[in-house]
C-alpha cells in the first residue's frame, strides 16, 4: 500500500449469475490526483464503482481507505459516505424543487431544530470558495445542469470526502460548462481530494487526468501515467489489441465494394441527439459507423431512421428528396432499422414470435389491411427456417427466447419488409459466437446476392472489418474520418478513433 | 423442427381460467342453494307481451351496460396502461345529449331517437377525445386525466338539459330499455351482442389488436416499427366513447328518464374490476375482451345472488368486496406463480417416485 494512497483496492472479485464481472481487479487512488477509469461496455467500470460505493458487495478482495484502520467493509452507500467516499452520478440525484442550501444539507442536519439561516450562510461560503455561480436560496432546478452537478460535488466536498467519484459527469454539458467543471475538479485536486473520473470522452481524459486505469472484460489491463499512454494506445488497450501485433495485419474478407447508384444520402442531417453530419450509401454497399461507446454512432443511424426528433438536414433516397421525421417515413422509403437496445427498442416481449416477425410488414401494409393468419404463419415459418430461429412454436412469447434468437426475430422482422437499405446497430451484441458468424455471413449475402445496402455498427472492430467496405469513424459525436480499401486495418481504425497526436 | 400447427390458444386461454372458474363456482353455488334459481319462465308483461323471465335473464340483462363499458375500458387499459374513471360521469353527459335531441321535437319519433343516439355517440366521443388528448398527447396519468370529467361530468349533464330528471315516455324507449313487442329477450342483451360483433369485426378487419398490444407492451419499440402510439391511444378512447354512449342510452331507456346524478353511477369502478377479473393486466399490453365481458357478468351475478339470498342492500357491497378480494388475489401473479411451481413440484415428484418404483 503506497503512502500517499487514499484508496487501495486489491484483487476485487465480483460474480453475477452467468458472468464474472470483476476478476482480481486492482485499483489505487492517490491523494490529490484525478484518475480516469476507462473501458468499453461490460469492462467492469460500473461494477467496480458499485462495489466501492456499497451498492454491490464484493465476492473477494480487500479495500483500504486512508484513515480507516485495517480493511474497509462497505455494505451500503451510506457506509461508503461515512468513510469519505462520495459519488456524483450522471443524472442529478438531488431535489430540483428545493433550494441550493437545502440540497447541500438535506439528510445531514444535526439535532432536532434546523437552523436554515446558518446553513444558508455556510452554503454561501462553500459556493464562494469553490467558485460555483449559484445562490444559497436559489431553487436548484433553476440552475443549469452543470451548476447542479457542481452543487452535488460541493455537497460531497463539504462532507469531507476523500474519494470523489464522478460518473460520466460531462455527458450532458456543453464545452463551456465542461471547462467550468474541470476547473472545479482541479481545485479539489489541489485540496487533496482523490477523484475517480469515469467518462467515454477521450479528449477530456487527456485534458484533466493524471493517471488512467484501463479495464477490459472485468480484468485489469493496467494503470498508466497519462504521459506514458498515447491516445491511440489507450484505444488499443480498451479494445484489447496490442498495437504492434496489429500494425502489419491486413484484414481480408469477402467484402463487397459499392458499384451502384447512391441509395441514401443525407446532408447536414441532425437530430435531438446527433450533431449534423453528412452520409451516403450505395446500392449493395456495406458500410459502418465506428467509434467508441458514446461517440455518436448509434445517434447518427437513429437520425437516419427518424427514431429521434430530426432537427434539420436534407435527405435524398434514390435521388428523390424525402422527409424522414418518424420511423414510418423511413420504412416507406425502404429503410429498416435494427436497434441497438434489443430489449428496450426491439422486441415486444409479451407478443408471440409470429407477431414480432410480421409487425413491421403489417404496419407497412397499413392499419386496414391485416394479413391473414395463414399468410402470417407462412412468412413466420419461412424466416424461422431461413435464420434457424430456435423457438418452441410460432406462438411462444418472444421474451422467453434467448438473446441471439430474439435478435434473429427482429432481423427477420426487417428482412420480411425487403428493405433496400438496412441499418443494423450492434446486431451481434450479447449473442454467441456461432450466431455472430451467421449474422455476419447473412449481411454479406444480402449485399452481394440481393444488392441490399447495409449500415453495420459493432463494438468489435474485427467484425466491422470483415463486413464493411467503408468505415465512417466517429469521435466525441463528430465524424472524424472515413476509411476504405487499403486503410481498412485495425491499426488505422484505432488511430483514427484516437485522433490527437497520431 | 418447428411445430406450426399448434395454435396459441393455450396461452390466451389461461387468462380466462380465473373468470371461468369464478363463474362456474357462482353457478354451482346457486344451483345447490336453490335448484330453482335458473328457472326461466315465459310470462306476460304489463303490455301483454310474452317475455322471458328468471334470474339468469335478469343477470344477463342488468349487466349489459357494464359489459359494454368494460369492453371499451379493456382497450384503454391495454393501450394506455391505465383506466378511465370518468365513464360514469361521461355516461350522464351522453344520456343528456340523447334525451335533449330525442325530445327536441316535443314528441319522440324513431327518427328523433336515432338522431339522439347518433348525437350521443358523437358528443361522447368528443368528451373522450378530451381524456384521450390529456393521456396520449400530454402524457398525464390516465387516472388523473380522467379525474377532471369524473368530477364535473354530471354537472355538465345537468347544464345540457336544465331540468333535473327529464322524462322519456314512449313505446320506442320502452322497447329499447326492456323488450321489443314480439321478441321475448330484453333488448339490452342485443346491444351487448351488437357491440361485441362490431368490435369483433374491427379486430378482424384492422390491426387494432396488434397495434394496441404493441403500444401497451413496449411503446418505444412500437414507434420504431412505424406505429403511432398517440393515435392508437386516442383511438382506444374514441372506442370507449362509443361504448359509454351506447351504455348510457340503455341506462336512460331502462328507466324512461334521465337522472344525471344516478345514471350508471359507480360504473367506472365495476368496469375496471371487470377488466381485472377478466385476467387483463391493468398495466396494459395483452388483453382479451371476452375476459372483461365475463368479469362484468360475474359482478352482476354476485349482486343478484346476494339479493336472492335476502342480504340487506346496505350489506351487499361488503359481501361483494369479500368475493372480489378472493377472485383478484387468486388471479394475482404471486398466487399464479406459486400454484404453477406447486404443480411442477407435484409433477416432478411423481416422476421421481415413478422412477424409484421402476428401480
Amino acid at each position: 500500500m503506497q503512502n500517499d494512497a487514499v484508496l487501495t483496492m486489491r484483487g476485487i472479485d465480483k460474480q453475477f449469475p452467468g458472468t464474472r464481472a470483476l476478476n482480481k481487479v486492482d485499483f489505487t487512488l492517490r491523494k490529490g490526483e484525478i484518475h480516469a477509469l476507462m473501458g468499453e461496455n461490460g469492462a467492469g467500470k460500473s461494477t467496480l464503482i458499485k462495489v466501492l460505493t456499497g451498492v454491490h458487495e464484493k465476492d473477494g478482495g480487500t479495500i483500504w481507505v486512508e484513515g480507516i484502520d485495517g480493511e474497509a467493509h462497505i455494505h451500503s452507500p451510506q457506509e461508503a459516505q461515512n468513510i469519505g467516499i462520495a459519488t456524483v452520478y450522471q443524472e442529478i440525484t438531488l431535489c430540483p424543487n428545493l433550494s441550493v442550501a437545502e440540497n447541500m444539507f438535506i439528510g445531514r442536519t444535526e439535532g432536532q431544530v434546523v437552523h436554515w439561516k446558518d446553513y444558508e450562510k455556510r452554503t454561501t461560503e462553500i459556493l464562494k470558495s469553490l467558485g460555483i455561480p449559484a445562490r444559497a436560496k436559489q431553487e436548484l432546478g433553476s440552475c443549469s445542469l452543470a451548476v447542479q452537478q457542481m452543487v452535488a460535488i460541493a455537497r460531497a466536498v463539504d462532507m469531507n470526502c476523500k474519494v470523489l467519484i464522478l460518473d460520466e459527469p460531462t455527458s450532458s454539458l456543453d464545452d463551456k460548462e465542461v471547462a467550468m467543471l474541470f476547473s472545479l475538479m482541479r481545485d479539489l485536486k489541489s485540496r487533496g481530494v482523490g477523484i475517480i473520473f469515469v467518462t467515454h470522452f477521450l479528449e477530456q481524459v487527456y485534458e484533466v487526468s493524471d493517471r488512467i486505469t484501463v479495464l477490459r472484460n472485468g480484468e485489469l489491463v493496467g494503470e498508466f501515467a497519462i504521459e506514458d499512454l498515447p491516445q491511440v494506445e489507450l484505444v488499443a488497450k480498451m479494445m484489447g489489441k496490442d498495437l504492434n501485433d496489429l500494425a502489419d495485419l491486413e484484414e481480408v474478407g469477402a467484402k463487397h465494394h459499392e458499384t451502384g447508384e447512391v441509395i441514401y444520402e443525407a446532408e447536414h442531417l441532425s437530430s435531438s441527439e446527433a450533431r449534423p453530419f453528412n452520409f451516403n450509401i450505395h446500392k449493395g454497399e456495406v458500410n459502418g459507423f465506428t467509434g467508441l461507446l458514446g461517440s455518436g454512432r448509434s445517434e447518427s443511424v437513429r437520425a437516419i431512421f427518424g427514431a429521434d426528433r430530426v432537427t434539420g438536414g436534407k435527405v435524398t433516397v434514390k435521388g428523390r428528396n424525402v422527409k424522414i421525421s418518424k420511423p414510418h417515413d423511413a420504412m416507406k422509403a425502404g429503410i429498416g432499422y435494427l436497434p441497438e437496445d434489443r430489449k428496450k427498442d426491439g422486441i415486444i416481449a409479451d407478443l408471440s414470435v409470429r407477431e414480432n416477425i410480421i409487425l413491421a410488414m403489417q404496419v407497412m401494409k397499413g392499419f386496414f389491411h391485416p394479413m391473414s393468419k395463414t399468410q402470417m404463419e407462412a412468412f413466420t415459418d419461412e424466416y424461422i427456417k431461413a435464420l434457424s430461429i430456435k423457438t418452441a412454436s410460432q406462438d411462444t412469447p418472444v421474451g422467453s427466447l434467448s438473446g441471439g434468437n430474439q435478435q434473429k426475430v427482429i432481423l427477420a422482422r426487417w428482412l420480411l419488409t425487403h428493405p433496400e437499405y438496412l441499418i443494423l446497430d450492434e446486431p451481434t451484441r450479447g449473442i454467441d459466437v456461432g450466431t455472430k458468424l451467421e449474422i455476419q455471413k447473412l449481411v454479406l449475402k444480402l449485399a452481394t446476392e440481393e444488392n441490399m445496402s447495409i449500415t453495420f455498427i459493432s463494438s468489435e472492430i474485427e467484425e466491422m472489418l470483415r463486413t464493411c467496405s467503408r468505415l465512417i469513424v466517429m469521435r466525441d459525436r463528430n465524424i472524424v474520418g472515413e476509411l476504405k480499401g487499403e486503410q481498412l486495418t485495425q491499426a488505422q481504425v484505432m488511430k483514427t478513433i484516437a485522433g490527437g497526436e497520431q | 423442427m418447428v411445430p406450426t400447427k399448434k395454435r396459441g390458444k393455450s396461452g390466451s386461454l389461461s387468462q380466462l381460467i380465473i373468470p371461468l372458474t369464478a363463474l362456474a363456482i357462482l353457478l354451482l353455488f346457486n344451483l345447490i342453494r336453490d335448484p330453482g334459481f335458473y328457472a326461466i319462465k315465459v310470462v306476460t308483461n304489463n303490455d301483454g307481451n310474452s317475455v322471458l323471465s328468471g334470474n339468469l335473464i335478469s343477470i344477463i340483462d342488468s349487466a349489459s351496460a357494464l359489459a359494454i363499458i368494460a369492453m371499451g375500458m379493456t382497450l384503454v387499459t391495454a393501450a394506455c396502461g391505465g383506466q378511465d374513471i370518468s365513464v360514469g360521469a361521461v355516461a350522464a353527459i351522453s344520456g343528456a345529449f340523447f334525451v335533449k335531441v330525442a325530445n327536441a321535437g316535443g314528441t319522440l319519433t324513431i327518427g328523433s331517437v336515432i338522431l339522439g343516439i347518433v348525437v350521443a355517440i358523437l358528443g361522447t366521443i368528443a368528451f373522450m377525445m378530451f381524456n384521450g388528448t390529456l393521456v396520449a398527447v400530454f402524457k398525464i396519468q390516465p387516472m388523473i386525466a380522467t379525474l377532471i370529467l369524473f368530477s364535473c361530468g354530471r354537472s355538465i349533464a345537468y347544464w345540457i338539459n336544465g331540468s333535473a330528471t327529464p322524462q322519456l315516455i314512449s313505446p320506442i324507449i320502452q322497447a329499447m330499455g326492456m323488450t321489443i313487442p314480439g321478441i321475448p329477450i330484453p333488448t339490452p342483451i342485443f346491444a351487448v351482442a351488437l357491440m361485441a360483433i362490431l368490435l369483433g369485426l374491427v379486430f378482424k378487419f384492422t390491426n387494432l389488436r396488434l397495434y394496441t398490444q404493441s403500444v401497451g407492451i413496449n411503446q418505444g419499440a412500437a414507434r420504431l416499427n412505424g406505429i403511432n402510439p398517440t393515435a392508437i391511444k386516442l383511438l382506444s378512447f374514441v372506442i370507449l366513447g362509443v361504448c359509454v354512449a351506447v351504455a348510457a342510452v340503455i341506462g336512460v331507456s331502462r328507466l324512461g328518464q334521465l337522472n344525471h346524478k344516478t345514471l350508471l353511477v359507480d360504473i367506472e369502478m365495476d368496469a375496471i374490476l371487470a377488466v381485472a377479473i377478466g385476467g387483463n393486466n391493468l398495466g396494459g399490453g395483452k388483453f382479451r375482451l371476452l375476459g372483461s365481458v365475463l368479469g362484468a357478468y360475474i359482478i352482476q351475478m354476485l349482486t343478484t345472488t346476494l339479493y336472492a339470498m335476502s342480504v340487506p342492500p346496505v350489506n351487499v357491497k361488503a359481501y361483494k368486496a369479500i368475493v372480489i378480494i378472493i377472485i383478484v388475489v387468486a388471479g394475482s401473479p404471486v398466487i399464479k406463480n406459486s400454484v404453477s411451481s406447486l404443480v411442477n413440484r407435484i409433477r416432478t415428484g411423481r416422476k421421481l417416485s415413478a422412477a424409484k418404483g421402476v428401480k
